[in-house]
């Protein structure tokens, strides 16, 4: 299998979640658009391992994925204290970030 | 075709229309099951490459773990219908345009590159034991900073998702 069909399908899947991030208007869909950014480079990290045979890259994967652990517990948390303040998850009425 | 490309272009074209779903299904808790699918199919991908350790820990923390936060989330603020407002024609578009663009420049920069293969011999990089041993020689001061930085992310979050009411009390 061509190095370049993993390249192209985690280019895809960035893709589809840029085009998420810009589209949409929740705030968790954007999260969730994010983490699947996050999915694709590792998708393409592991399949540069398995190039080079070199087991870094997918420890680096693994760092990777506790940093997104860390980082979606501290963001849904932002998330819920907006909801509480606004009533809502809109991204639009958030460019205040007061009141 | 051998099996190995079958399964290939199955998971490929599983975690391809699932991420479109998630993107453009109406219901949140349609776009998490997606979500949920999506990390499947790149778990399957993982098993392909013998990356085993890795797509047990993305079974088990994004599919087990993340999502479930996220589904809790959705279902605690009631989200569940499809009443979402949606941004208008002209910015959707320009999302569209602005991510297909990226798309064909970097398709187009990667097309003429030179093939390098996959072989399909068997490799162990990918198991626990191996990794481990990486991890715990070469990696341990990372692994270790790693944990202070998750016990920062858990006061974080404790902290900001607190009642407003009970910060005031503990003022008084």
């Amino acid at each position: 299998m061509p190095i370049q069909y993993y390249l192209f399908l985690s280019l895809a899947l960035f893709c589809i979640g840029i085009m998420g991030t810009l589209m949409r208007r929740n705030a968790i869909i954007v999260f969730m658009c994010i983490e699947l950014m996050l999915n694709a480079v590792n998708l393409l990290m592991v399949a540069f391992s398995k190039m080079y045979n070199d087991a870094s890259a997918q420890i680096f994967v693994f760092f990777i994925m506790v940093v997104a652990a860390a980082e979606v517990a501290v963001g849904l948390a932002v998330i819920v204290m907006m909801y509480r303040k606004v009533h809502s998850v809109d991204i639009n009425i958030l460019n205040r970030l007061k009141h | 075709m051998s099996t190995y490309e079958i399964l290939f272009w199955f998971l490929t074209v599983m975690a391809l229309s699932c991420a479109l779903g998630v993107i453009l299904s109406r219901n949140p808790v349609n776009s998490v099951l997606f979500l949920i699918a999506t990390f499947f199919a790149i778990s399957g991908h993982y098993v392909l490459m013998n990356a085993q350790f890795l797509a047990i820990v993305n079974i088990i923390v994004y599919a087990g773990a993340i999502m479930v936060l996220f589904l809790f989330v959705i279902m605690l603020m009631n989200l569940n219908a499809d009443t979402e407002p949606q941004k208008n024609r002209l910015v959707q578009f320009a999302g569209v345009i602005s991510g297909g663009a990226l798309f064909l420049v970097v398709l187009a920069a990667l097309r003429t590159s030179s093939v390098n293969m996959l072989e399909q011999s068997p490799t162990d990089i990918g198991l626990i034991k191996n990794l481990g041993k990486t991890l715990f020689t070469q990696f341990v001061l990372p692994f270790e900073i790693s944990s202070v930085l998750f016990l920062s992310a858990m006061i974080g979050a404790v902290v900001i998702g607190k009642k407003e009411e009970a910060v005031s009390e503990v003022k008084q």
